[in-house]
């Protein structure tokens, strides 16, 4: 069915530097991310909502190589990706079926494919019987999920979301959890989150930014692994969360 | 393809679905029927189609159709711009209101004039920028973001805005040469800063620009502004070209998040 790809890897940056504002906020990262669900954790303030903006094209890196799909056309790169930002901003006054349709305007979808395009995505989030409500009418998670919709709305190849889970009860996050494993199938998921346990159970490999620098990938087995009983923490995986930021030693730290 | 066609037998058991055909029998039949139309329609025999749309045909009625919602957007218009743009429509009537009364500016000033090139200002700042449009970040990082985005915006702006400033000029008995030429320059001027600086400062910029060398001079000493001079035209028309050169130099600035606000 698809053609076949002409890159190796979906996501290639080679000591990239982004500022955000005055301060270099991703600091020389070389990362190479294919498909499958990557999760992007963090301290608040390393860089992962910088690095998320720079890979969806929004924020131009100050230096160092970033390419797409392996390079190509700025119009034609944006097509393939779906992205939700972390302040995820929406018109109230819309309704959920609008929104999804506006932003796949937005994306270029040709329009005969839209309203199924719409429908399908509105399901996949579960919100098929609001989507003719307003989004003023929602629920904090169901605004989540409205952004999920419209990044996932153009079946994109490169799938960046920023803190998805912010607001999700508890059994929205399982249901999200089996939604990112579907999509990673086939796409590149970058899922950036401050829930270790988000990622323990979800994701097929996990990549940790400490002050704008790669400190960590491998699969979260190997996280895990990188702790002892001594590190802080309440699951193996936390304590190896603790173990590779060094975190007792930060000064500062809490 | 094949000279050995699948017995009646086997292709009964694939047919059924039948979980224990052996591996490479099951493949064997597969990849046969894929190139034997023949076998195919030995198959598939002419009633089941019939048997289909009689299985299908009550569930139809229960499953629910995809409604054809008229779609409440509109590709030209910002979703963010219309209190704004329908702020802009206010202005246009308060200015003709002040002007019929002379209560502002005397007789000898015209507010619809004073006005003119603020409007736009605004319509743009609304349709283009971080703070004013909530789905900013978003929008930017679509495959239309950009300059034909931007102009379309802009257009429909002017749309909403000159239509209107025509009227109150038609009322207010003001000439249209006047204030075209400031409105144009202000509008594409909000564009051309905005891209160096972001849209929002730009409109902040241009409309403290407005109040001290237009709107301010008039409402103080009560004479017509001297930049809306038509004597001025070529300025204006040097600005407005001005101010397209850069916004087409510097393009690229609307495909990315104005960081510096």
């Amino acid at each position: 069915m698809t053609a076949p790809t002409t890159y190796a890897w979906e996501i290639e940056a080679r000591e990239l530097r982004v500022k955000a504002g005055r301060r270099t906020a991703v600091d020389g990262v070389t990362l190479t991310l294919g498909r499958g669900v990557h999760g992007l954790l963090g301290p608040n303030g390393a860089g992962k909502t910088t690095l998320i903006r720079a890979l969806a094209t929004v924020v131009k890196p100050a230096s160092g190589t970033l390419s797409l799909f392996g390079g190509g056309d700025l119009r034609d790169v944006r097509a393939r990706i779906g992205y939700l930002p972390q302040d995820f901003g929406y018109y109230r006054r819309f309704t959920v079926r609008d929104f999804v349709s506006y932003v796949a305007w937005l994306k270029e979808m040709p329009s005969r494919d839209v309203p199924a395009a719409v429908q399908r995505a509105i399901d996949r989030v579960g919100l098929a019987e609001r989507a003719d409500d307003k989004l003023k009418s929602l629920s904090g998670g169901m605004i989540r999920r409205v952004g999920i919709a419209q990044a996932i709305v153009n079946d994109p190849e490169v799938l960046l979301l920023d803190e998805p889970t912010v607001g999700l009860d508890p059994m929205q996050r399982l249901r999200f959890r089996e939604l990112m494993a579907e999509l990673g199938a086939d796409a590149c998921v970058v899922v950036s989150t401050h829930l270790v346990e988000d990622v323990a159970a979800g994701c097929s490999d996990v990549v940790i930014l400490d002050r704008g620098k790669v400190v960590f990938q491998g699969t979260p087995a190997r996280l895990a692994a990188a702790g002892s009983g001594d590190h802080p923490g309440d699951s193996p995986i936390e304590r190896g969360y603790s173990a590779t930021l060094a975190l007792p030693d930060r000064p500062g730290s809490w | 393809m094949t000279a050995h066609h699948p017995t009646d037998q086997s292709l009964r058991r694939y047919e059924r679905g039948d979980d224990d055909i052996p591996a490479d029998e099951l493949w064997a039949v597969e990849s046969h029927l894929e190139n034997c139309a023949p076998c195919r329609a030995r198959l598939v025999p002419d009633p089941v189609a019939t048997a289909v749309w009689a299985e299908l045909q009550p569930a139809l009625d229960r499953t629910p159709q995809m409604p054809r919602a008229r779609r409440r957007w509109n590709g030209w218009f910002s979703p963010a711009a219309a209190p704004w743009l329908a702020m802009v429509v206010l202005v246009t009537a308060a200015a003709v209101a002040l002007d019929r009364l002379g209560l502002m500016a005397g007789e000898r000033v015209s507010v619809v004039l004073l006005v003119a090139p603020l409007l736009p200002v605004l319509g743009v700042a609304a349709s283009w920028s971080r703070a004013l449009d909530p789905a900013h970040e978003l929008v930017s990082a679509t495959p239309r973001a950009g300059l034909p985005l931007v102009f379309r915006r802009t257009a429909a702006v002017l749309a909403v805005v000159v239509p209107g400033l025509s009227l109150a000029g038609l009322v207010t008995g003001v000439g249209f040469t006047l204030w075209l030429l400031p409105c144009l320059a202000f509008t594409v001027g909000t564009l051309a800063l905005g891209t160096l600086v972001g849209i929002t400062r730009a409109a902040l910029a241009l409309t403290a620009a407005w109040a001290t060398a237009i709107a301010g001079p008039p409402l103080l000493f009560q004479r017509t502004p001297l930049l809306l001079d038509t004597a001025l035209t070529p300025l204006w028309l040097a600005l407005l070209a001005a101010g397209l050169v850069v916004v087409v130099l510097r393009r690229m600035a609307f495909t990315r998040l104005e960081t510096n606000l």
